[in-house]
C-alpha cells in the first residue's frame, strides 16, 4: 500500500459572491510516479469536481501549472510526490490575479509585460524572404537560446519580494531576462538608451532587491542573477550617460 | 451578452492561428485570437525536434532543394496528399524560415570543420564548408533523403511560437485567453463568426467576423495514450462537425509517434534517433536494421511503430508494470552533445523518469501523436462548405500530410500555411461585404444557452470522466496502429453506445464560474462523434496506407482507395456520412513504391493518375 498523503488545498470562487477563501483537505493513496498532475486530476475526477487547477503539457513545458507547493513557487506537473512529505499544502501563486482555486491569470500578466519591454525585434532592415538568411556564429544562437528558454511560468515573479509589494507594477525577472535577451541579439537594432527609457527604473532594474528569489526557484534554471548583475552594469552606465547626455545638451 | 467584432478571427493561438493572424493586422485588418490558454503555452510550444525546409545549407543537406522535399512529403503521405499543396509547402518552407529567422528564432547554425555524428549506433564523419558558416544548419529526421530539420536545440516549437507571439505582441492583436469557441455562426452559406464561452466567468459571449479560422490543433485526446497536451481536445474540429457541412478530411489518418515515453507518453523527440539514437529490445539488442535495411530506426514513423508494436508482440518487449516497452538508448551521442542538442530529453528523463539519458536507457513504446485528419481546405485554406471560413495548422486537412505526416513537417506546415491561408483571408476581405445577419446570430446563441441548461439541469447518472475513459480505451485498443474489421467494429458499436450514453450526462457540480466538469461535460459528446469519424472511416477503408494499416487488408489499393474520406455529421445521426474524392487534383509524381517492407500494391488503373493514356 502506498502511503497516505493529505492535500490542503485553497478554495475561493471569486465568481460566487457565497464563497469565502479557506483550505479544503483530500486525501489520496500515494501510487507509484504519482505527479500533482496526476493527484489534483484524481481529487477532481473523483472528489470534487469543482476544484479549479490549470494544466496543458503536463511535461514541464509550457508553463501553465505553476503554484505554491509547499511554501514554494513550481511546476505541479513535474512535482513527484515521492519528494513530498506526507501532508502537501498547495495554493495559487500570489502577485497574479486568481481566477479561482489554484488557477491564476497568468497570462495576462506576461502579455502586459511583454508589451511593456517590447518584446519584439526591432528592425528597419526589409525583409526579403527569398535572399539567404544572415549569418550568425552558432555559439551566440546558442546563448540567445538559453535565454529564450523562459516558459513565462511566473513562478520568479511570485517568489519575488519587491513583485509581492507592488504587484502590479514591478517588472520582475522574467521582463529583465527578456531584456537581457534582446540586448544579446544583433537583430535587434534597439541602442543601450532605448532598452534603458524601458528597464531603467525602479519599477524596472533599479527596483530589484538583488536577494535572488527569483534565480533560486525558476524550473528552466535560467541565470537570471546573471541577467540582472548585467543590466545593472550596463544600464546603471547608461543611466550616469543619460544624465551627463542631459547636462551636456542642456549646457549647449 | 458580450460581443466581439473583427475582420479576422482566429480561433486559436498556436503558431497557425497567430501566423495568420500577424499577416492579416501587419496589413491593417482588426483581428482577434482566441485560445484555452495563454498564446505561448499552445501546444506548438511542446514541439522539441525542428522544422524541415529545403535551405541544403549543412553538409548532409547539400544538394537538397524544394523538389527533394516535396518527393519526400509526397512519398512519406503514401500518395495520400494533395500534390498542389504539398508543392506550394515544399516551395514556400524556405521562405517562411528565414522569415522566422528575421523575426528572432535562434536557429542553430552550420559550424565549419570537421565534426562527427552517429548513425544505427555507429559513428561517422562529416565536414562543414567553411563558405556555410553561420547559415542555418539542420538535422536528419525519419523518412527524409536529405538532412533538412531546421531547429533550435530540443525547444524548436517553443522558440518558434515565442517569436510569433511577439510578433502578434508587436501589431497588438488581442489574444483573448481562456475562451473557447463553442459552435460556429452560419446561415448554411457564410460563416459569420462563433459563439465561446469565457472559461474564467462561463458567460457566453459572440464573436463576429468576416472571415473565421479555426487553428485549434490536433485531437490527440481521444485517444488514452497519446503524446498531446490536456488540451488537444478537438474543439475545431467538433464545432466544424457540428455545422452538418463543413467535413473532416481523412478523420481515420492518425500518426502514433515511435518514442513516447513509459509510462506517461511524454514524448521524445525524433532528434533522438536523427541525431543517431538507436532502439533496442529485450536484450539490448538493436532490430530495426533487420526490418528496414535501408532506413533501419530513421524509416517513417508510421513504419518504424509498426515494426516496434511486431517485435513487442514477438515476446521482445521489456517488461512493466505499464505494459511492454522497447530502450531508446542515446548513450553513445554523450554528455555534451544531449546536454547541447537534446536538452529538454535530458531534463524530462530527468524529471518523470528520474533517469539519466547519458548513462541509462529511455523506456518508449509508440504513442498517439498526431492528427493528419481535420477541417478539409482547399488550397488556399478556404473550408469546404462555408464561405468565409477557413483552417490552417494541424486543425485543417489542407492535406499536404496524407495518411503520414513527416516528421519536422508540422511546425513547417504552421508557419507556411499560417503565411498563405493568412494572405488569402487579405484577398477574400478584400472584396467582402457581409450583410451580418442578427437573428441568425441571437438563434445561435440561444441554441447555445439550451445546450448549457439543459446539462446543467440534467438528471442523469452518467458521469463525463467515465465515459471519456471508456472512449478513449476504445479508440486507442481497436483503432490503433494495426487494424481490422473486427476490433473497429468493436469500436464503433462500442461508441455508439458511449455516444447514447452521452446524452444523459449529469454533473455534479453547479458551482459558478468556470465550472471544469460543466466545461468538459459539454464537450464530450462531441469528441465521441469526432471519435465515431475516425473509426467508421477507418472500418470503410478496406486497405493499407501510411499510418492506416489493416491487418485482414495489407495492400495499399490505388485501384479502389486513392480516396479523401470526407465526413460529415447531419443533426440526429448515430454515424457520420462519410463521402470521397480524389485526394489531389494533379499527379506530378505518380503513385509509386514507398520504399519499405515489400511492394504491395493494387495498382491504379486512372489515366489521369498515372499519364498514362
Ligand atoms: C510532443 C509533441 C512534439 C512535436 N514535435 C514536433 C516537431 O519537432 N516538429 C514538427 O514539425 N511537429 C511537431 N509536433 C507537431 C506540431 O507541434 C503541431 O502539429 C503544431 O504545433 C500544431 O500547431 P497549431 O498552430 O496547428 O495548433 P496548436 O499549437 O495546438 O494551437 C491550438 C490553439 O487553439 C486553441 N484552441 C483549441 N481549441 C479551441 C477552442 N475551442 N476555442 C478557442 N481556442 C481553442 C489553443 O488554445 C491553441 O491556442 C509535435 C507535437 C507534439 C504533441
Ligand atoms: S533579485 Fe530582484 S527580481 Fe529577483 S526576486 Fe529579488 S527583487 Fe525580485
Ligand atoms: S524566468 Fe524562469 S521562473 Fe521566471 S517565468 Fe521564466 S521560466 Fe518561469
Ligand atoms: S502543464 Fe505545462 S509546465 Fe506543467
Amino acid at each position: 500500500m502506498g502511503r497516505q498523503l493529505k492535500f490542503n488545498i485553497f478554495r475561493y470562487n471569486p465568481e460566487d459572491s457565497a464563497s469565502v477563501p479557506h483550505m479544503e483537505t483530500f486525501r489520496l493513496e500515494e501510487t507509484e510516479a504519482m505527479t500533482l498532475f496526476i493527484a489534483l486530476n484524481r481529487i477532481r475526477e473523483e472528489q470534487d469536481p469543482s476544484l479549479m487547477f490549470d494544466f496543458m503539457c503536463r511535461a514541464g513545458i509550457c508553463g501553465q501549472c505553476a503554484m505554491l507547493i509547499n511554501g514554494r513557487p513550481d511546476l505541479a506537473c513535474h512535482t513527484k510526490t515521492k519528494k513530498l512529505p506526507d501532508d502537501i499544502t498547495v495554493l495559487p501563486m500570489p502577485v497574479f490575479k486568481l481566477i479561482g482555486d489554484l488557477s491564476v491569470d497568468t497570462g495576462t500578466w506576461f502579455r502586459d509585460m511583454n508589451t511593456k519591454v517590447e518584446s519584439w525585434i526591432h528592425s528597419d532592415k526589409v525583409l526579403d524572404p527569398a535572399a539567404q538568411e544572415e549569418r550568425m556564429d552558432n555559439v551566440l544562437a546558442d546563448e540567445i537560446y538559453e535565454l529564450e528558454r523562459c516558459i513565462e511560468c511566473g513562478c520568479c515573479v511570485a517568489a519575488c519580494g519587491k513583485a509581492n509589494m507592488i504587484p502590479e507594477k514591478f517588472m520582475g525577472a522574467a521582463a529583465f531576462n527578456r531584456i537581457g535577451r534582446f540586448m544579446l541579439d544583433p537583430r535587434d537594432q534597439r541602442t543601450e538608451n532605448e532598452y534603458f527609457e524601458v528597464v531603467g527604473t525602479d519599477d524596472g532594474i533599479f527596483g530589484c532587491l538583488g536577494l535572488l528569489g527569483c534565480e533560486d526557484v525558476c524550473p528552466k534554471k535560467l541565470p537570471l542573477q546573471d541577467q540582472l548583475g548585467m543590466l545593472r552594469r550596463k544600464l546603471g552606465f547608461s543611466a550616469v550617460q543619460h544624465i551627463f547626455g542631459k547636462v551636456f545638451s542642456s549646457k549647449k | 451578452m458580450d460581443t466581439f467584432y473583427a475582420d479576422v478571427l482566429c480561433v486559436g493561438a498556436g503558431l497557425a492561428g497567430e501566423r495568420v493572424a500577424v499577416e492579416a493586422a501587419s496589413r491593417g485588418y482588426k483581428v482577434i485570437c482566441l485560445s484555452l490558454v495563454h498564446a505561448k503555452r499552445s501546444h506548438s510550444s511542446a514541439a522539441q525536434g525542428g522544422m524541415q525546409a529545403s535551405l541544403g545549407n549543412c553538409a548532409k543537406g547539400e544538394g537538397d532543394n524544394p523538389d527533394v522535399h516535396f518527393s519526400d512529403t509526397v512519398k512519406g503521405s503514401d500518395w495520400g496528399c494533395d500534390q498542389e499543396v504539398a508543392r506550394l509547402f515544399a516551395e514556400t518552407a524556405p521562405l517562411a524560415v528565414r522569415e522566422m529567422c528575421a523575426w528572432g528564432v535562434p536557429w542553430n547554425r552550420v559550424v565549419p570543420g570537421k565534426s562527427m555524428y552517429y548513425k544505427g549506433g555507429q559513428e561517422f564523419e562529416k565536414f562543414e564548408k567553411q563558405e556555410n558558416e553561420g547559415l542555418i544548419t539542420a538535422r536528419d529526421f525519419g523518412g527524409t533523403a536529405k538532412w533538412r530539420t531546421c531547429y533550435t536545440s530540443d525547444g524548436t516549437g517553443h522558440t518558434l511560437l515565442f517569436t510569433m507571439d511577439y510578433q502578434a505582441t508587436k501589431y497588438g492583436v488581442p489574444v483573448h485567453d481562456r475562451v473557447e469557441a463553442i459552435s460556429l455562426i452560419h446561415d448554411g452559406e457564410n460563416c459569420m463568426g462563433v459563439v465561446a464561452r469565457n472559461l474564467k466567468t462561463g458567460k457566453l459571449c459572440a464573436y463576429i467576423a468576416k472571415a473565421t479560422l479555426i487553428a485549434t490543433g490536433g485531437y490527440g485526446r481521444l485517444f488514452r495514450e497519446t503524446t498531446n497536451a490536456v488540451i488537444c481536445d478537438g474543439s475545431g474540429a467538433i464545432i466544424a462537425l457540428d455545422t452538418g457541412m463543413v467535413p473532416i478530411g481523412n478523420p481515420e489518418a492518425v500518426q502514433f509517434h515511435p518514442t513516447g515515453i513509459v509510462p506517461t507518453n511524454i514524448l521524445v523527440t525524433e532528434g533522438c534517433r536523427g541525431d543517431g539514437g538507436t532502439l533496442l529490445d529485450v536484450n539490448e539488442e538493436r532490430f530495426m536494421h533487420i526490418y528496414e535495411p535501408a532506413k533501419q530506426e530513421l524509416a517513417s514513423r508510421d513504419v518504424v511503430s509498426r515494426w516496434m508494436t511486431h517485435h513487442i508482440r514477438l515476446g521482445k518487449g521489456v517488461k512493466s508494470p505499464y505494459g511492454d516497452h522497447l530502450w531508446l538508448d542515446i548513450r553513445h551521442l554523450g554528455a555534451k552533445h544531449i546536454k547541447t542538442k537534446l536538452r529538454d530529453v535530458e531534463e524530462i528523463c530527468n524529471e518523470f523518469l528520474d533517469r539519466d539519458p547519458i548513462t541509462q536507457l529511455i523506456p518508449v513504446r509508440p504513442a498517439h501523436h498526431y492528427s493528419m485528419g481535420g477541417v478539409r481546405t482547399n488550397k488556399d485554406g478556404a473550408a469546404y462548405g462555408l464561405k468565409g471560413l477557413y483552417a490552417a495548422g494541424e486543425a485543417a486537412c489542407w492535406d499536404m500530410h496524407g495518411f503520414n505526416r513527416l516528421g519536422g513537417n508540422s511546425l513547417a506546415e504552421t508557419v507556411v500555411a499560417g503565411r498563405i491561408v493568412g494572405n488569402k483571408i487579405c484577398e477574400f476581405l478584400e472584396g467582402c461585404s457581409v450583410s451580418l445577419k442578427t437573428d441568425v446570430i441571437d438563434a445561435e446563441v440561444k441554441k447555445q444557452e439550451a445546450r448549457i441548461a439543459a446539462v446543467k439541469a440534467s438528471t442523469g447518472k452518467e458521469n463525463a470522466y467515465e465515459l471519456r475513459n471508456k472512449m478513449q480505451d476504445l479508440t486507442y485498443d481497436n483503432v490503433g496502429i494495426f487494424r481490422n474489421a473486427g476490433d473497429l467494429t468493436k469500436a464503433v458499436e462500442g461508441l455508439q453506445e458511449v455516444y447514447e450514453r452521452s446524452k444523459n450526462i449529469g454533473i455534479r457540480s453547479n458551482s459558478m464560474g468556470g465550472n471544469p466538469e460543466l466545461t468538459f461535460a459539454l464537450k464530450l459528446p462531441g469528441q465521441v462523434r469526432l471519435a465515431l469519424c475516425t473509426a467508421y472511416a477507418a472500418l470503410q477503408r478496406t486497405e493499407s496506407r501510411g499510418a492506416h494499416s489493416r491487418e485482414d487488408f495489407p495492400e495499399r489499393n490505388d485501384r479502389d482507395w486513392l480516396l479523401r474520406t470526407l465526413a460529415t455529421w447531419k443533426e440526429g445521426d448515430t454515424l457520420p456520412t462519410l463521402n470521397y474524392e480524389r485526394p489531389s487534383k494533379v499527379w506530378e509524381l505518380p503513385p509509386g513504391y514507398r520504399g519499405y517492407g515489400e511492394d504491395k500494391r493494387i495498382e491504379c488503373e486512372d489515366p489521369e493518375v498515372t499519364g498514362k493514356k
